[in-house]
């Protein structure tokens, strides 16, 4: 893999650093995804050391474990995740996120194997990893069971896959269009429709059919007081995530 | 990539630590330890030499620590070595009183009982508290001490923060952490800038040795010039921090130590029997001084650095515990989360944390000693009153202590006594 800065036009690197910077502003355009990021690390974190028997008070608990982050945009999960000491993949099917990612990566000292391609061309090269993180991607997909059935090919047997979504019913269309997007301005309008929105139960049969088997599921909740995100056993009303493994 | 592990492990290398701490004092050594025993790589910087403390002989200063900072210091392993030299303190007495009269008839009586786990603190010397600190650091893997030091510039960069050393060596970390005291140079080189007063009061500190057996309890009267605490060391000895106008302190200062005694001795009554002078004696000008900001890019700011405040009820130390156990919290959570531990959303955390509480505490202390400070009549029938109150009312009186004892709040993991 070349680093980003010998593959583009020098020029063209002022504006990779100034995308980086709004990437990693964590009250900038992508304040809601560092916000929710916190939330999204101690779920994956969780489940990675519980799966692969890690200690993750231990110095680089993932080493050895390869992931692949399908959607990886400027690298909020993909960073910490090769800080944790995993050999990480970072898959972005937007061309313009990957220079960026690169950039920011190198700035931090962190290696990380970032490409701009679809899930399903890394499956027919036959890659293999330990752990998928497919985090509100699904969502956005024109065929989630397809988009399934790919993560599970992309799994070693025993591998792990973290997914998350939004919920689809009254209140996740209030929260999530009305409030996150009409309201609160954190996401750009039509980020987000709200049809393609999967409830939990659909969800468990998509996985299941893609040949995975789900083992535990959260709700993602926002408190205003605490102006915070955390998980939550019962509340799986608007954002949660899934954990599934490939046996 | 063949070796699995080798972006993480170029992550580490680029940095020579993961946390640089400014400053040997109390908090830093704290901060230092806790994040080494989770795992992180700590420099700690001290502009001082380490030597100078720890040598000293009895000098008579000491701390009245809370219940959750003897916590901190058993979780970070430094109670043991230290608990044979701490006197537990059973009660604190608060009164109003006047030069010659002793207390005033309404005092507040906190005992331990009250609180229902063991003493409500413990005095301890500093000297044993430091050496302790010190043989700590030296111990610790993952720390590094550098004495006799100073840091001369700091650059916060995208991805860290370098420091300059006064011996010309250059450092690079993730976070620098101010605990460089009240006029902190962190502070002052991050562009942060300070509020704050001075009280046009001094405190006298010493120690004293007394012919009655003090029962571990603990005793503040309010003086209409500052308060006066009486504060319990092992055998029969009291630290004493006298807060005097800074006319009268400059005065008593310049006192044979006779004269000085012949002062303190109506002030306290005879409770004590017989007093003499057990060590040298100090004075400290008082004020308060808050950091604007507990953060800045790549900088954090623990202890005085972020509030200096009055040493009533030595709350100063406790105060700074508490930063201590939030920051290593936040900190070490981040850590583990993989996430870069001095980016700004995660140092917010720790501010978010902290800032309110200190503040509160810090003008509130400023509050009590106004109200107390002061030989007007009326105010001093109503503090009169309103002690008379606090002391008849069982759940105000609970709520005072665990405040005091640094019980309430939203408590790190540190301040249980717990782990990271």
């Amino acid at each position: 893999m070349q680093p980003a800065t010998n593959t583009v036009d020098p020029a063209e690197v002022a504006k990779f650093e100034a995308m980086a910077a709004e990437w990693w502003d964590p009250n900038g355009k992508f304040k809601p995804l560092h916000m929710l990021n916190p939330c999204r690390l101690d779920y994956i974190t969780t489940q990675i050391a519980a799966e692969f028997g890690r200690d993750l008070k231990a110095a680089q608990p993932f080493a050895g474990l390869r992931l692949l982050d399908i959607g990886c945009g400027g690298g909020l999960l993909s960073e910490p995740m090769a800080r944790l000491g995993a050999q990480v993949v970072g898959a972005d099917a937007a061309a313009r996120n990957i220079p960026v990612a690169q950039l920011h990566a190198e700035q931090m000292g962190l290696e990380i194997d970032y490409r701009h391609t679809p899930a399903e061309a890394l499956a027919e090269a036959g890659e293999q990893f330990d752990i998928v993180l497919n985090m509100e991607v699904i969502e956005h997909v024109a065929d989630p069971q397809g988009f399934l059935t790919t993560c599970q090919t992309l799994l070693k047997p025993g591998g792990l896959m973290i997914c998350s979504t939004l919920n689809r019913n009254p209140k996740s269309f209030m929260m999530a269009i009305v409030g996150a997007e009409w309201v609160m301005r954190w996401l750009p309008k039509g980020t987000h429709e709200w049809h393609k929105f999967i409830t939990p139960d659909e969800l468990y049969t998509l996985i299941r059919t893609a040949g995975l088997d789900p083992v535990d599921r959260k709700g993602m909740v926002f408190n205003p007081a605490a102006w915070r995100w955390s998980l939550s056993d019962r509340d799986l009303s608007v954002n949660y995530v899934t954990t599934s493994v490939k046996r | 990539m063949d070796n699995p592990a080798q972006g993480a492990i170029l992550a580490g290398m680029k940095q020579d630590a993961d946390v640089i701490i400014a400053g040997g004092g109390l908090n830093g050594p704290a901060l230092g330890l806790a994040l080494g025993q989770a795992g992180l790589r700590v420099t700690v910087v001290d502009a001082q030499p380490p030597r100078a403390r720890a040598d000293a002989g009895f000098d008579g200063r000491a701390y009245a620590l809370a219940i959750a900072s003897q916590r901190l210091l058993a979780a970070i392993g430094v109670w043991p070595v230290v608990a044979d030299n701490a006197q537990a303190l059973t009660a604190v007495k608060a009164a109003d009183g006047r030069a010659g009269e002793g207390p005033a008839p309404f005092f507040l009586h906190f005992d331990a009982a009250e609180l229902d786990q063991g003493p409500v603190g413990y005095m301890l010397e500093d000297r044993f508290l430091y050496r302790a600190f010190l043989a700590a650091m030296e111990a610790a893997p993952n720390l590094t001490h550098i004495g006799a030091t100073a840091i001369v510039a700091q650059t916060p960069g995208v991805a860290g923060v370098t420091v300059t050393l006064s011996d010309g060596r250059q450092l690079s970390a993730r976070v620098l952490v101010g605990a460089d005291g009240r006029r902190s140079g962190v502070a002052e080189r991050a562009g942060i800038g300070r509020t704050g007063w001075g009280y046009g009061q001094t405190a006298l500190v010493c120690a004293i040795d007394h012919e009655l057996p003090h029962g571990g309890i603990a005793h503040q009267f309010f003086m209409p010039s500052g308060p006066l605490a009486i504060l319990p060391l092992p055998g029969n000895r009291c630290s004493i921090v006298w807060s005097e106008t800074d006319a009268n302190a400059a005065t008593i200062s310049a006192l044979s130590d006779e004269d000085f005694l012949a002062v303190l001795r109506p002030r306290f009554g005879d409770f004590l029997g017989e007093i003499r002078l057990a060590g040298p004696r100090f004075s400290y000008p008082l004020n308060l001084t808050l950091a604007n900001a507990y953060t800045a890019p790549r900088v954090a700011l623990i202890g005085d650095a972020a509030h200096g405040v009055h040493p009533i009820a030595g709350q100063g130390l406790n105060l700074g515990l508490r930063d201590v156990a939030a920051l290593a919290e936040v900190l070490v959570e981040a850590t583990r989360r993989g996430e870069d531990i001095g980016a700004a959303d995660v140092l917010d955390r720790y501010q978010g944390w902290r800032r309110f509480d200190s503040t509160a505490l810090a003008l509130g202390m400023d509050g009590v000693n106004r109200l107390f400070s002061n030989d007007n009549p009326l105010l001093r029938a109503g503090r009169d009153i309103g002690m008379g109150l606090v002391q008849s009312i069982p759940a105000l009186r609970q709520r005072f202590m665990r405040q005091a004892a640094g019980l309430s709040g939203p408590l790190p993991r540190l301040l249980q006594g717990r782990a990271l």
